[in-house]
C-alpha cells in the first residue's frame, strides 16, 4: 500500500482528487484558531444580555485588576479613536462596540485581553453593567408602527417615515403587471415567510492581529470570504495605509456567507494589538457566532400570481418585508439592497412581474444576506416555486404540468426578463425531463395514488415536491454592479517557472470549495502542465491579485474565467517563442495540449517545459520580447451565469406525529461545463442539505422580548447524517456563452433550488388535510397544526 | 495520559477542557472546537478507542486514559485506510469536521469491519458536517471497509 499514489488525474477538466485533501486527513489543515503566535494574548467578547436597553453603568476596574488581563476597551475607548462605528457593506454604519445603547442581544459592549482565553472569559465576568431595559421591536409587521420602539436613534429618519425604516426597492413594472391582473382569469394570493435562519459554519469567526509597530504594519490572520475588500475597508475606515495591512485568509471552516461581512471583534482584535502591542487572538464561541453574527433570509412575503384557466402564468407579483436587523449589515451589490430578488420572476415567460420590498430595522442581530443564497435568489425562487404549486392545486393541474407549460423555450434564450434580468441560457425542459425520468415520477404518482386510495390508518402521508430554479450568479459586471464602489472583477497572474511548473495566483479564496484543486485543472487544461505541477495561491493579499472574493457562487464564473484567460494569454507566449525556434510562423503550430507541433514534420515541436526553459534562458527570444513566462490580467465578467435545475423531493409524513421523513431527493442541476465532475457534486450535495435543514429545522426565533431562540446547536437544528438521504444527482450540460470555457457558477444552486422542494412535497403530502401552504421550519409541530388547522404555534 | 502512543504529564487547571489541553497544550491543532454542546462533534477523539467529544471531557478526567487523535491516523507515512477512502471518496470540502469524523470512523470499522450504510450514518449521527451532505462521508467509509476487507485498493 502507497500512501499516496500520484492519482491517475486528468491534465485539465475531470474527475480529480483534491490536492488539499492531503494536509486536511492528517489533520494538518491551518485554521486561524490553529495559529499561535510567540506572546499572543486572548481575547473575549462582552455582549448585551438583552434585546434593547441603554447603558447606564459601565465600570471596568474589577476586569483591569484581573491579574492575567492585559487590555480592558469599551465603546468610550473606541470612541476617542473615532472606531466606535464602522460602515457596513451597505452603506449603514455598525457599532463595533456599543456607546449609548445596545440594539439586539449578543452585542458587543465590551472586550477584554488576557494571557489565556480562560481568564479573558472570567474576567468578562467583573466588568460592572447596567442596563435601562427599553422594549424591544420583534415583530417585522409591528416595526413601523408609529408607536414602536425606534431602533436607530443614532441616524436622522427619511422624511415621512418611521426611523425603523431601513430602505425600499422595487423592481418590474407596476402598472404593466396591474393591467394584466385586472384582466386574468385567475389570480392568487400566499403569505409566506422565509424565516431567518444562519449559515452556522462547523468553524466559527475568528482572527489572530498582529501589529508591528516599528514598520506601523497590522497582519490580520481571519476568517474571511474577501480578504482583498477587507483590507481595503479596514483602510478606509481605520485610517492604516493599505500597503500597511496584510490579511490573510488561511484554511477556513466552512463560509457560506457567514465570512463575507466585517465583524466587530475582527476590529476588537486589531484594537487589542494595537493597545497591547502583543498579537492578539479572538475566536467566537458558538452561541456569539448564531446569535450576532450574519443571519440569512428574514422575509416576509406576500406572492400574487396571473393565470389563464388553462394554466398559462400571466404575471406574477411580490412584495416583501424584509428584516435588516439593528444594523443594516447585509452584503449586496450596491444598487442591489434586496440583492438579486429580481430573478423571482423564476424560469418562466412572464407577460408583466413587479416587486417592491420594504425593510425594516428591528432589534435583532445585524446582516441579511447569507447563507448561500446567491444574494437573496434563494428567497426569489422559494417564492415562485410555492406560488407556482398554489396554481396547480387551484387548477389541478399536475405541478410538473404547469412548470412545462410556461418554461421559457430554448430558443427564447438570450431571454430579457421581465424584471431586467437577460438570462443567459437554458434548456429547462431537459433538465426536468432527466429529473423526472431518475425519480420515476409517474410511478410515484401512481405508488402516492394507490396510497390515498388505500387510506391505511397509521400508514405515512407520501409527497412529491417539485421545484425548478434558475440562478443568477457571478457577480459581476462593472456596468451594472459594484461592492462598495468597488468593481467584482478579479485578477489572476500565472508564472511558469523555468524547469516548467507554475504557480497561478487568485483573488478568490477557498472556504471548502476545492479551489486548489479545479483552479490548478483549470490552468492545466489550457497549458498542459500537469496539476500536480501547478501551485495554487490565494488568501493572502499579499501574494495574491485584487479581487472581491468568494461568495454568491462568483468563484468559478469570474477568477475562474480570469484563470482560463491569463493561461490562454501566456500560452499565446509560449506559441511566439515556440514559433521563433522551430522558425515557422506562429499560426503554422499547431496545439494539442502540452506542446506545440509543425504540422507534417515529424519530431519538430516543442513541449510547454522547453519553451519556459528558453523564456527564462532568454538567449534566442523573438525581437523585442521580454524574457520569462507569465502573465496577469484582470477580468470583468461580460455576463452573469445562469445556472438551473430540477429537483424532486419524495416525503413520507407520519400521521400520528407528523415528521417528516425525506425519502428520496432527486437533483438535476446544469452549471454548464463541469471542471471536476466529483467537486461540482460535492457542492450539490451539501446544498441539499442545507436546504433539507432550512425547510424543517434550522430556525433562529425570537421571543416578545427579543431573545434569541436558536443561540445555540441544542437549539439551532442541523441535518445530521440520519436527516438526509443519499442524493441521487444527474445533470444536463448547457455551456454558458458569455464565459471562456461554458462554466457556470454552482456552488448555491442546491442551497437555493431544494427548500422549495421539499415544502411543496410537505404540502402535497397534506393535500388530503386541504393544506395549502404551511411556513419553514416545517417541524412536527407546524406540520401538526397545519393538518389540523391551527395556526403555526409560536416559534 | 498517553497521547499518541506518547506517555503526557501536565499539571492542568481543574477545568481546562481536553480539547484545548490538545490544541493548546499539546500543539495537536487537527483535533477541532465547534459548539461548546457536544452537539456537532468536531472535537472527537478516541479514549481508550471510544470516539469521546474532547470538548465535554476535562482534560483532568483523561488522565490515565489512552487517547487518539487524528494526528494518530498516519503510520510512517502510511495513511490509514480511513484517510485515504475520505480523499478517495470525496468525504470532505472545508475538512474542519472530518478529524472528528475520521476517528468515529476508525472506531466504527475496529467495531464492525462490515457496517451497512445505516450503521454509519447512526456513528456519525453525533456528529455534523456543513458542507458534504453525508453521502460521500458514507461512501468513504465503506471504501476504507473495503480496502482492509482486502475487496478494492
Amino acid at each position: 500500500m502507497t500512501a499516496e499514489p500520484r492519482v491517475d488525474a486528468p491534465i485539465g477538466h475531470g474527475r480529480m482528487l483534491r490536492k488539499e485533501d492531503r494536509r486536511f486527513v492528517r489533520g494538518l489543515g491551518k485554521f486561524t484558531d490553529d495559529l499561535q503566535l510567540p506572546g499572543m494574548l486572548h481575547l473575549a467578547i462582552l455582549r448585551s444580555p438583552v434585546a434593547h436597553a441603554r447603558i447606564t453603568h459601565l465600570d471596568t476596574t474589577a476586569a483591569e485588576m484581573h491579574p492575567r488581563v492585559k487590555a480592558v476597551v469599551t465603546g468610550a475607548d473606541l470612541e476617542e479613536r473615532g472606531l466606535a462605528w464602522m460602515p457596513t457593506l451597505s452603506g449603514d454604519v455598525q457599532a463595533v462596540l456599543a456607546t449609548d445603547k445596545v440594539r439586539f442581544q449578543g452585542q458587543e459592549v465590551a472586550f477584554v485581553v488576557a494571557e489565556d482565553r480562560y481568564s479573558a472569559r472570567d474576567a468578562l465576568e467583573l466588568i460592572e453593567i447596567e442596563y435601562d431595559v427599553l422594549p424591544p421591536v420583534v415583530d417585522v409587521r409591528r416595526a413601523l408602527d408609529p408607536e414602536a420602539p425606534v431602533v436607530r436613534d443614532d441616524k436622522p429618519a427619511s422624511p415621512g417615515r418611521h426611523p425603523n425604516h431601513c430602505f425600499d426597492w422595487e423592481t418590474g413594472d407596476a402598472a404593466a403587471t396591474q393591467a394584466v391582473f385586472d384582466r386574468a382569469e385567475v389570480t392568487l394570493t400566499q403569505e409566506m415567510v422565509f424565516p431567518r435562519v444562519h449559515p452556522a459554519p462547523l468553524e466559527t469567526c475568528g482572527a489572530v492581529a498582529e501589529w508591528d509597530r516599528v514598520e506601523e504594519k497590522l497582519t490580520l490572520w481571519a476568517t474571511t470570504q474577501a480578504p482583498h475588500a477587507h483590507r481595503t475597508l479596514y483602510a478606509m475606515f481605520a485610517g492604516i495605509p493599505e500597503h500597511k495591512i496584510r490579511v490573510i485568509s488561511p484554511d477556513i471552516g466552512g463560509g457560506f456567507g457567514n465570512k463575507v461581512p466585517i465583524y466587530p471583534g475582527y476590529v476588537c482584535a486589531i484594537v487589542g494589538a494595537m493597545v497591547t502591542g502583543k498579537p492578539v487572538k479572538w475566536v467566537e464561541d458558538r452561541t456569539e457566532n448564531l446569535t450576532a453574527g450574519c443571519f440569512a433570509r428574514d422575509y416576509v412575503m406576500t406572492g400574487e400570481i396571473a393565470a389563464t384557466r388553462e394554466g398559462r402564468i400571466l404575471a406574477i407579483r411580490s412584495h416583501v418585508l424584509a428584516d435588516h436587523g439593528a444594523f443594516n449589515g447585509a452584503a449586496a451589490p450596491r444598487k442591489f439592497p434586496g440583492g438579486f430578488f429580481g430573478v423571482f420572476t423564476g424560469s418562466y415567460d412572464l407577460e408583466a412581474a413587479y416587486c417592491s420590498m420594504t425593510a425594516v430595522h428591528t432589534t435583532k442581530a445585524p446582516g441579511g444576506v447569507a447563507y448561500s443564497c446567491s444574494f437573496r435568489i434563494a428567497e426569489a425562487v422559494y417564492l415562485v416555486e410555492r406560488m407556482v404549486d398554489i396554481l396547480a392545486d387551484e387548477l389541478g393541474v399536475d405541478p410538473v404540468e404547469l412548470r412545462r407549460r410556461n418554461f421559457i423555450r430554448p430558443e427564447q434564450f438570450p431571454y430579457p426578463s421581465k424584471t431586467g434580468w437577460v438570462y443567459d441560457s437554458g434548456d429547462y425542459e431537459a433538465a426536468l425531463g432527466e429529473a423526472l425520468r431518475i425519480a420515476g415520477y409517474d410511478e410515484l404518482r401512481r405508488e402516492q395514488a394507490e396510497r390515498r386510495e388505500r387510506g391505511a390508518s397509521g400508514e405515512s402521508l407520501m409527497g412529491i415536491g417539485v421545484s425548478f430554479f434558475t440562478e443568477a450568479v457571478g457577480a459581476g459586471p462593472r456596468r451594472q454592479m459594484d461592492m462598495a464602489g468597488l468593481a467584482m472583477a478579479d485578477g489572476c497572474e500565472l508564472t511558469v517557472h523555468p524547469t516548467g511548473k507554475a504557480v497561478v495566483r487568485l483573488a478568490v479564496q477557498t472556504q471548502g470549495q476545492g479551489h486548489e484543486t479545479t483552479f490548478a485543472q483549470l490552468v492545466a487544461e489550457e497549458i498542459g502542465i500537469h496539476p500536480d505541477d501547478i501551485e495554487v495561491v490565494h488568501g493572502d493579499t499579499e501574494l495574491t491579485p485584487y479581487g472581491l472574493g468568494t461568495y454568491g457562487s462568483r468563484s468559478t464564473p469570474v477568477s475562474g474565467a480570469a484563470a482560463v484567460l491569463v493561461t490562454r494569454k501566456v500560452r499565446d507566449k509560449a506559441r511566439l517563442i515556440a514559433a521563433h525556434l522551430l522558425e515557422v510562423d506562429p499560426e503554422e503550430l499547431v496545439w494539442t495540449k502540452g506542446r506545440f507541433d509543425v504540422p507534417g514534420v515529424p519530431g519538430a515541436g516543442m513541449t510547454i517545459q522547453e519553451i519556459a526553459t528558453a523564456a527564462y534562458a532568454g538567449d534566442d527570444l523573438p525581437a523585442g520580447m521580454e524574457l520569462g513566462l507569465s502573465g496577469q490580467l484582470v477580468y470583468d465578467p461580460e455576463s452573469l451565469t445562469y445556472p438551473f435545475g430540477a429537483y424532486i423531493c419524495v416525503v413520507d409524513v407520519d400521521p400520528g406525529t407528523a415528521q417528516v421523513k425525506v425519502r428520496r431527493f432527486i437533483a438535476v442541476d446544469d452549471c454548464g461545463t463541469r471542471i471536476n465532475e466529483m467537486i461540482v457534486e460535492g457542492q450539490i450535495h451539501g446544498g441539499l442539505t442545507d436546504g433539507v435543514g432550512m425547510a424543517l429545522m434550522e430556525y433562529i426565533g425570537f421571543d416578545e422580548d427579543g431573545n434569541c431562540l436558536g443561540g445555540s446547536l441544542m437549539d439551532y437544528l442541523i441535518p445530521t447524517a440520519l436527516e438526509v438521504p443519499d442524493w441521487e444527482t444527474g445533470q444536463t450540460i448547457t455551456p454558458a456563452p458569455y464565459h471562456p470555457i461554458g462554466a457556470k457558477g454552482v456552488g448555491e444552486s442546491a442551497t437555493v433550488g431544494s427548500p422549495p422542494a421539499v415544502v411543496n412535497a410537505v404540502i402535497d403530502a397534506l393535500e388530503p388535510f386541504g393544506v395549502r401552504h404551511a411556513d419553514m421550519p416545517l417541524t412536527p409541530s407546524r406540520v401538526w397544526a397545519a393538518m389540523h388547522g391551527r395556526g403555526a404555534p409560536p416559534n | 495520559m498517553t497521547v499518541n502512543g506518547e506517555y503526557v504529564a501536565r499539571a492542568v487547571e481543574a477545568r481546562l477542557l481536553l480539547v484545548h489541553f490538545l490544541r493548546d497544550e499539546l500543539g495537536l491543532t487537527g483535533t477541532h472546537w465547534g459548539c461548546d454542546t457536544s452537539n456537532c462533534g468536531s472535537c472527537v477523539v478516541l479514549m481508550d478507542d471510544e470516539p469521546v467529544k474532547s470538548c465535554t471531557v476535562l482534560a483532568a478526567m483523561a488522565s490515565g486514559h489512552d487517547i487518539r487523535t487524528v494526528e494518530s491516523l498516519e503510520v510512517d507515512g502510511v495513511l490509514d485506510p480511513v484517510q485515504r477512502g475520505f480523499m478517495e471518496c470525496h468525504g470532505l470540502q472545508c475538512g474542519f469536521c472530518t478529524p472528528g469524523i475520521m476517528m468515529t470512523a476508525r472506531a466504527l470499522l475496529d467495531a464492525n469491519p462490515a457496517p451497512t450504510d445505516h450503521e454509519i450514518r447512526e456513528a456519525i449521527s453525533g456528529q455534523i458536517c456543513r458542507c458534504t451532505g453525508y453521502a460521500s462521508i458514507v461512501r468513504s467509509v465503506q471504501w476504507a471497509g473495503a480496502f482492509e476487507r482486502g475487496e478494492s485498493g
